[in-house]
C-alpha cells in the first residue's frame, strides 16, 4: 500500500511510450548496412566495419530510445548493447583459436595418428598415441596426488581449524601457490628429484609432482569454498545422533559438497593438462611409447606440440601439421573431461526429488 | 528407559559473554516439559547443554551440574558423542541429509554409528520409526526418494523418525513447530503426545497454547535486559503457570504484558 501511496507523481498513467520488441533487430540491420556501405566507400577492411557498425548500433539505438521511450529505459538499452558487446569480444578469440585449431588439425586425425608412435618414422607422418598416454599417465598422476592433499587440507581449513591463527597462514600460503609460475614448479621437481634419484634425473612422476604442485592450490581453495556451502544444520544433525566427527565430515559433509569438489578437481585438471614447461624439464621428450611413470622419459601432448614446431626436421610441413592435430586432440581431452564432470557432478548432487 | 534430568546450578558461557545463569531444574522422566520466554532469553542455548551440543559453537562452555539418572554429563571422562546418542534432537527446520533417501535418512543414526543391521531389521526399523512419526502411510510407497522432496511438515516428520530410531531415552525438541503450517503442527503435537509415553521429551517453543497444549511441565525463562543473562524465573506444572503462576514476570509474559 505504502508502495503505491508514495509512488513518484510522474502521472497517473502506469503506461508509456515503448520500442517496438524488433527495435534491436532493426537498428542492428541499419547500422551494419550503413557500416558496410561506409565502409566500402572508403575501402576499410572488415575490422574496421564491424567497429563502426557497433558504435552506430550503440548511438543510434539510444538515441531513438531517448526519443521515444524516456532516459531511464535508454539508458538501459545502451547498457545491455555494452554487455553484449562485451560478450562478443570475449568470444572473438575463443571462436578464432577453436576455428583455427579445428581447420589446421582435423585434417591429421586419422587411425594411424591416434595408434601409433613416432618411434622410428622419419620423413612422413606418424602417431602420437606415445604423446597422449604420456599426457593422461601424467596427469592422473597429478591428480592422484594432488587430490588428497587438497581435500584434506580444505577439509582442515573448514572443520577443524576453528578460525586459528594456523588456519588463516595456510590460507595465505595456498595464495601465494596459486601464483607459482609453472616452470618454477618444474624446476623444483628437477631439483628435489637430482636430490633423491640422482643428477638429471627424467620421469613421468616427477611431472606429476610438477603439476600436482600446480594443482593443489585450485583444489584446495575450490574445495574450500564447497565445504563452506554444506549448512551447518547437517552437521548438527549428525552431531545429534551421536556421529563422531569424523564420521560426520566423511559421510554427510564431504557427499553434500561432492559435485562441487568434482568440479573443481576437473577445473584443477584442465588448468595443468596442458603445461608444457615444467614437463619439458623433467619428464623429457621422447619418440617412444613409455608406460612407467617411474622410469624414462616420457612423452606428452604439449611437449609434443612444443618440439614438432620448434624442431621440425627435415620436412619442416609434417610434424608442424601433426602439432595442430595434437593441439586439437588436447582440446578434446578437456572438453571430454569437462563434460564427464558435468555428468558425474550431477549424478552426485544432492538430490531434491523433483 | 526413559531418565529424568537434574539441573543444578548451571551458568552457560559464550566465551566470556554469560548467556545463562543460575538454573535449577528437574526434568521428570516420562513427560513434557516446556521452555518458554522471549527471543535471547537463552532457551535453545540450555536445551543444546542437555546433550552438550552446544560445544560445538567454538567457545562455548558451561559451570554447574546436569545429572541425567545420576550420571554427570560434564564429567571430564564422559564422551559427548555418547551423550548424543543417549539424547537426541529435533531442530527448528527440517534438516534431513540432502544425499539420502527417505530410508537412508531414517537409518542415518544407525548406519552412521556402525550398527550392522540385516535387510528385515532394517526395514523394521525404518517402518517403527516412521509409523511413531506418522509418516509411514505418506512416504511408505516411496522410501527411496530423496528426503529433501517432501513438504516442510513431512521433513519435520522425517527428522523426528530419524531422532527416534537410535531409541535415545531424552528427545530434545527445539522449536519443532516454528517453521510448520497448523496442519503439520497438529500432526507433531499427536506424535509428542504418542512419545512421551516412551521418552522424556523437552520441548523450546514460541508458542504458549503449543506449550499448554502438549506439556506437563512449563520453565519459563526471562533476562532483565539486553546484555545481561537469561535465567530460569518459574518451573511449575503447567496448568498452574497458565492459571496461578508464582512468578508476577510469568504471568505478563503469558497474559501479553511483557515486561
Amino acid at each position: 500500500m505504502t508502495t503505491l501511496d508514495t509512488a513518484p507523481s510522474t502521472g497517473a498513467s502506469l503506461r508509456g511510450a515503448r520500442l517496438p520488441r524488433y527495435a534491436p533487430a532493426i537498428a542492428g540491420v541499419i547500422s551494419v548496412a550503413a557500416a558496410a556501405i561506409v565502409g566500402m566507400s572508403l575501402s576499410w577492411n572488415l575490422a574496421g566495419m564491424v567497429i563502426l557498425a557497433v558504435l552506430i548500433y550503440l548511438v543510434g539505438l539510444t538515441t531513438w530510445s531517448r526519443a521515444v521511450e524516456n532516459s531511464r529505459a535508454a539508458t538501459d538499452r545502451l547498457v545491455t548493447s555494452l554487455i553484449w558487446v562485451a560478450l562478443g569480444i570475449a568470444f572473438i578469440p575463443l571462436v578464432s583459436l577453436l576455428y583455427e585449431v579445428i581447420s589446421k588439425g582435423a585434417g591429421q586425425i586419422d587411425g594411424k595418428f591416434l595408434t601409433w608412435t613416432m618411434r622410428n618414422v622419419v620423413g612422413q607422418p606418424g602417431g602420437i598415441y606415445h604423446a597422449i598416454i604420456g599426457t593422461l599417465i601424467i596427469t592422473a598422476g597429478a591428480t592422484v596426488i594432488s587430490v588428497p592433499i587438497g581435500l584434506l587440507t580444505a577439509v582442515y581449513l573448514v572443520e577443524y581449524s576453528a578460525g586459528s591463527r594456523v588456519a588463516s597462514w595456510i590460507r595465505f600460503l595456498v595464495d601465494v601457490m596459486t601464483g607459482i609460475p609453472s616452470i618454477v614448479a618444474g624446476l623444483f621437481a628437477y631439483a628435489l628429484f637430482s636430490l633423491i634419484v640422482g643428477p638429471g634425473t627424467q620421469f613421468g612422476i616427477g611431472g606429476s609432482v610438477a603439476l600436482a604442485l600446480l594443482m593443489i592450490p585450485i583444489v584446495v581453495r575450490s574445495s574450500e569454498e564447497m565445504l563452506k556451502l554444506v549448512p551447518s544444520d547437517l552437521r548438527e544433525a549428525a552431531y545429534a545422533l551421536g556421529v563422531p566427527k569424523w564420521k560426520t565430515v566423511l559421510k554427510v559433509v564431504i557427499p553434500t559438497a561432492l559435485a562441487g569438489i568434482i568440479t573443481g578437481v576437473t577445473l584443477a585438471v584442465a588448468r595443468v593438462i596442458g603445461e608444457t614447461a615444467p614437463l619439458l624439464i623433467i619428464c623429457g621428450s621422447t619418440d617412444s611409447l613409455n608406460y612407467n611413470l617411474f622410469h624414462g622419459q616420457m612423452a606428452s601432448l604439449p611437449v609434443f606440440i612444443y618440439t614438432s614446431y620448434t624442431q621440425p626436421g627435415l620436412n619442416p610441413s609434417i610434424l608442424q601439421n601433426m602439432a595442430w592435430g595434437a593441439a586439437l586432440v588436447l582440446i578434446v581431452i578437456v572438453m571430454v573431461l569437462n563434460i564427464a564432470a558435468r555428468v558425474a557432478g550431477r549424478i552426485f548432487a544432492p538430490k531434491t526429488g523433483h | 528407559m526413559a531418565k529424568s534430568i537434574d539441573v543444578s546450578d548451571l551458568n552457560i558461557y559464550y566465551g566470556d559473554f554469560l548467556a545463562v545463569e543460575g538454573v535449577n531444574m528437574t526434568i521428570t522422566a516420562r513427560s513434557v516439559t516446556a521452555l518458554i520466554g522471549p527471543s535471547g532469553c537463552g532457551k535453545s542455548t540450555f536445551l543444546r547443554t542437555l546433550n552438550r551440543m552446544h560445544e560445538v559453537i567454538p567457545g562455548a562452555r558451561v559451570e554447574g551440574k546436569v545429572l541425567i539418572d545420576g550420571q554427570s554429563l560434564y564429567d571430564s571422562n564422559v564422551d559427548p558423542v555418547e551423550v548424543r546418542r543417549m539424547v537426541g534432537m529435533v531442530f527448528q527446520r527440517p534438516n534431513p541429509f540432502p544425499t539420502m533417501s527417505i530410508y537412508e535418512n531414517v537409518l542415518a543414526g544407525l548406519r552412521l554409528n556402525n550398527k550392522r543391521l540385516s535387510k528385515s531389521e532394517a526395514d523394521n526399523v525404518v517402518e517403527k520409526s516412521l509409523q511413531q512419526a506418522n509418516l509411514w502411510n505418506e512416504v511408505k510407497d516411496r522410501l527411496n526418494k530423496p528426503g529433501m522432496g517432501l513438504s516442510g511438515g513431512q521433513q519435520q516428520r522425517l527428522c523426528i523418525a530419524r531422532a527416534i530410531s537410535v531409541e535415545p531415552q531424552v528427545l530434545l525438541m527445539d522449536e519443532p513447530c516454528s517453521a510448520l503450517d497448523p496442519i503439520s503442527t497438529s500432526a507433531v503435537e499427536d506424535l509428542i503426545h504418542e512419545l512421551k509415553e516412551q521418552y522424556t521429551i523437552v520441548i523450546v517453543t514460541h508458542n504458549m497454547q503449543q506449550a499448554a497444549r502438549v506439556s506437563e511441565d512449563t520453565a519459563f525463562f526471562n533476562l532483565a535486559g539486553a546484555g545481561k543473562p537469561g535465567r530460569l524465573v518459574e518451573m511449575n506444572p503447567t496448568k498452574k503457570i497458565f492459571s496461578v503462576p508464582d512468578e508476577e514476570a510469568t504471568e505478563a509474559y503469558i497474559s501479553g504484558r511483557f515486561g
